[in-house]
């Protein structure tokens, strides 16, 4: 993967398609954009991945998305199903099936009513109750009351996973240059410019805003307006142990997210760290992880005994309503946006690519994504 | 066979212990890679290619001695000493290492 | 601290071993007997001086034992005591986190059997055993030989010492080495000594390799193109020392990459200063140079911080602190030089990358090999190490790339054509050291 372009300042770079981000989203539309036979240029600031796309958890779940979200959610489930054709690699990918602990009646009814409201989009959800969760699961500590299983949902390594549809696009022929920030990009009626810290120029009739936490800023300098701030998600790793989980666990009210990968370590998700968007800026807090590990033991008490053997954070971009920004620019006709997944992008981004590279093709999206539209942030700001 | 061998300090007080369901004996003061390595070769095994180990440093850093004792808590070798009763395992047993871990 | 305690000052002291003395005036536990003489040999009048001198300050200090620090940020550490973890604010903050000794990956070198010269020293030293068997000790640099005459005269059976370094590199070293004759002097008695009693000495080792089924059983090495096998039992092995930073850099310090020591270290003043205000340097921490310098460090950091803190508020006591610093200060950079002697003499093993095979295990933790590092950088076109390490597991173990980030970084220069330098290094997240889930759980019993 080239660090930059070898075109000497000064030459511009024609393409069809440019795209801030070499993310998931980012790299999931250059791949598919490849497909239509488009060419593709994917600018990123750091390597492709390595934000939210490679820090994160790893759940490639359906379960608990809201409603407006489980159309593309099911599409993207059957990209994950046929990953390893899409991407040449699993990037332990694993159907493990992802189980959402109540700990109490009132959890339990929130269950029972979103199982309702995801039998209307084809989500098929188990709920268990005590006797059936701890035979089922004699892990799970007595405060579990309940629980729901998608046996179908799972997780998978994002760093693999990212770095492998980088590479994928790549060898389908998109342009792919990193540590490569974009620092001017404007649109002049017909086309868009961009430039980036190496002084390489791109010239393309398309532009795709996957740039993440960042993305409010380039939609900014398109005259859209945006609601987002950046949120660091709180990680830990424990040490290699005997496989002990073996699905995805959550819980409702979010206080911890939990797996074991294959080699046995257990990483787990909940609260918040620091940092700024500046790359490797960000740092985890003890006390997040701390409280989480407390969580998690309470639910699952073999794990007790294990070593945190590492804690990270990670930059993610949140909108005030949980959901991403993805659909057309309400100002500049062929800017698309993609960015903004508040810490629920992972399963979504292949999903979300296709739906890009539909947009550029037809003009609309075969899946909803009128929710999702950044004009419901100038309705806020008017 | 044994790691290591006892050349000074003799006169020191005696704490059994038990290293895979077998009694032995160290003495106070040591650390519990010097219990175990005085009587044998090996402290744990690898998650991975079951390779056996038994210990680097010493001195706490490169995390190579944690073995588990019986009940399930993980021991830094090197770092922790040696306590009267401790039941510790060695990965010699793979089994039994499995149910109480 | 004896220099805070005169200024009046009452500092914490946070160490994570029982006793104080970190390494090379590490004491065995209570109730052991031998003499410091016996402990610490030609050192012993310097380690009866710091163990005498600690003894006075403690009841003036706050001291922390079997403490460990696994997380800094600015104004505050994380440590964990006993499985209870507690936070600890501070205004100011001097590092005195020691070094580790220097080992590159060779064949067999996780082989039950294998060890530090470090660990061989703190097996005879603070537990009264060595290494049992037929004993070799290989690398280089002063311990090698300290710890051969150490371990002969304690009763080990050493069959042989292996030095990497060649003769020829001492002779061009000798006007440094002379700076600091006492040094040099024991050095060639230590030699003399093994000697006279026939244990074998070569110089000039290359390619050491071990063998071994479940634990080592031979040695074998090259010299001169000749390669000679031997039966052994144990091997102690280290090629000079390597800082520990990594508190320093939670600590928000710059690191620099140091061309001397071939490692990224944080970068500090004459006096020890860091890059942040408030937090100092001291000790091997952040630079090898041996025990003498790390007192002298220590001092010089500990006047640099009354120094920043505008104490002794008296002129003329500030005056002679400040005669004091600069006096330290070229003592200080006199033993750099020595030092720079001493690489000439000791050489490190630059070209290392190049001769290691693929199923050489370079992550002890994680068990990844180079031939794994060689194959992604060709198929994923890494070229940093972080990404390197996302791709492939090296460093992502229990210890979190202390033993193997040094190699792994040599590996990709060597794979991509960079410098070590410029393949970046590991970055370092809390905890420095692993740390017991159950600890979280004591820490919500106190909230």
């Amino acid at each position: 993967m080239s660090a930059a372009s070898s075109k000497p300042a000064g030459e511009v770079i024609e393409t069809d398609v440019a795209i801030i981000g070499g993310g998931l989203v980012g790299t999931s539309a250059a791949l598919e954009l490849r497909r239509q036979q488009r060419s593709v240029v994917v600018l990123e600031q750091g390597w492709c991945g390595a934000q939210a796309s490679g820090v994160n958890y790893g759940g490639v779940r359906r379960q608990g998305r809201a409603a407006c979200q489980l159309p593309l959610s099911q599409r993207a489930h059957q990209i994950w199903r046929r990953l390893e054709q899409t991407i040449g690699c699993n990037g332990e990918y694993v159907a493990s099936g992802h189980l959402k602990l109540a700990r109490n009646e009132a959890d339990m009814q929130e269950l029972v009513a979103y199982r309702e409201m995801a039998a209307a989009h084809g989500l098929e959800l188990e709920l268990l109750y005590p006797d059936a969760l701890r035979q089922r699961y004699p892990w799970i500590g007595t405060p579990a009351y309940g629980a729901s299983l998608c046996a179908e949902d799972g997780h998978a390594n994002p760093r693999l996973i990212a770095a492998a549809f980088a590479r994928a696009a790549e060898q389908a022929g998109a342009h792919l240059l990193q540590q490569s920030a974009v620092e001017d990009c404007r649109f002049d009626g017909n086309y868009f410019l961009l430039q980036n810290s190496q002084g390489v120029r791109v010239r393309s009739r398309f532009l795709l805003n996957c740039s993440g936490a960042w993305g409010k800023e380039i939609a900014g300098r398109f005259g859209d307006a945006v609601s987002e701030q950046a949120i660091y998600p709180n990680m830990c790793v424990t040490e290699p142990l005997p496989p002990l989980m073996d699905l995805s666990l959550g819980v409702v009210g979010g206080a911890f997210y939990a797996r074991q990968v294959e080699r046995g370590n257990v990483v787990l998700g909940g609260g918040r760290g620091d940092g700024n968007l500046a790359l490797d800026a960000t740092r985890p807090r003890a006390s997040s992880s701390v409280n989480a590990l407390a969580a998690l033991t309470e639910m699952v008490p073999a794990l007790r005994h294990a070593l945190v053997i590492r804690t990270w954070s990670g930059v993610e971009g949140e909108t005030p309503d949980g959901q991403p920004v993805i659909g057309p620019s309400a100002s500049t006709p062929g800017l698309l946006h993609g960015f903004g997944f508040s810490g629920a992008g992972f399963q979504l981004a292949p999903a979300v690519g296709e739906v890009l590279a539909e947009l550029v093709a037809k003009g609309e999206s075969s899946t909803p994504i009128d929710a999702f539209s950044v004009k419901r942030f100038a309705v806020q700001h008017a | 066979m044994s790691l290591l061998k006892r050349v000074a300090e003799l006169e020191r007080q005696r704490v059994s212990f038990w290293l895979d369901g077998k009694a032995l004996n160290a003495l106070v003061g040591d650390s519990v890679l010097t219990a175990v390595l005085t009587h044998t070769d090996q402290l744990r095994r690898t998650e991975f290619s079951g390779a056996p180990r038994a210990g680097f440093c010493l001195i706490g850093c490169c995390q190579d001695c944690w073995m588990r004792s019986e009940d399930g808590v993980a021991v830094r070798a090197c770092t922790t000493e040696i306590e009267e009763g401790m039941r510790l395992l060695s990965g010699r047993m793979p089994a039994a290492e499995r149910e109480h871990a | 601290m004896q220099t805070l305690v005169e200024a009046g000052l009452r500092p914490l002291l946070i160490d994570e071993n029982r006793r104080a003395g970190g390494q090379i005036y590490r004491q065995p536990p209570p109730g052991f007997v031998r003499s410091k003489k016996v402990l610490y040999g030609f050192e012993a009048a310097k380690a009866e001086a710091l163990h005498g001198s600690f003894e006075q300050l403690r009841s003036k200090i706050d001291y922390r034992p079997d403490t460990l620090v696994w997380n800094c940020t600015p104004g505050q550490l994380d440590l964990l005591h006993a499985q209870r973890p507690a936070a600890q604010t501070y205004t100011h903050l001097i590092l005195c986190t020691g070094a580790l000794d220097r080992v590159m990956p060779f064949p067999g070198w996780t082989l039950p059997g294998v060890y530090t010269l470090g660990a061989a020293q703190v097996a005879l030293k603070a537990q009264g055993c060595v290494l049992d068997g037929r004993v070799v000790i290989a690398g280089s640099g002063p311990l090698l030989y300290l710890l051969a005459y150490q371990y002969a005269k304690a009763g080990a059976d050493v069959v042989a010492v292996l030095d990497t370094a060649r003769f020829g590199g001492k002779l061009r070293a000798l006007p440094a080495l002379l700076r600091q004759p006492v040094t040099l002097a024991k050095g060639l008695y230590f030699m003399a000594w093994l000697r006279a009693r026939g244990i074998a000495i070569f110089g000039g080792v290359e390619h050491i390799a071990a063998d071994g089924k479940q634990t080592l059983h031979s040695l074998r090495w090259t010299r001169k193109g000749k390669t000679t096998e031997i039966a052994c039992n144990a091997l102690a092995t280290g090629f000079g020392l390597r800082s520990e930073t990594q508190l320093a850099e939670l600590a928000g310090c710059r690191l620099v990459f140091d061309q001397l020591n071939q490692q990224w270290l944080p970068q500090r003043d004459d006096a020890g200063r860091s890059s942040v205000p408030g937090v100092y340097l001291a000790g091997d921490g952040s630079g090898i140079a041996g025990a003498d310098a790390a007192e002298l460090s220590g001092r010089a950091a500990a006047l640099a911080l009354l120094q920043d803190l505008g104490l002794p508020p008296n002129a003329a006591a500030k005056n002679a602190l400040a005669s004091e610093s600069r006096q330290l200060a070229h003592t200080l950079r006199r033993n750099l030089l020595f030092r720079q002697g001493l690489e000439t003499a000791f050489p490190t093993a630059v070209d290392w990358a190049r001769h290691c095979a693929d199923d050489l295990v370079v992550c002890r933790c994680e068990e990844i090999t180079a031939g794994q590092l060689r194959r992604s950088v060709q198929q994923e076109g890494s070229i940093e190490i972080n990404r390197l390490k996302a791709l492939t597991r090296v460093g992502m173990g229990r210890c979190q790339g202390r033993i193997c980030g040094a190699a792994a970084a040599e590996i990709l220069a060597h794979a991509t054509g960079l410098s070590v330098a410029e393949v970046g290094r590991l970055r370092v997240q809390a905890p420095v050291k692993p740390i017991p889930v159950s600890s979280a759980l004591m820490a919500q019993e106190q909230t």
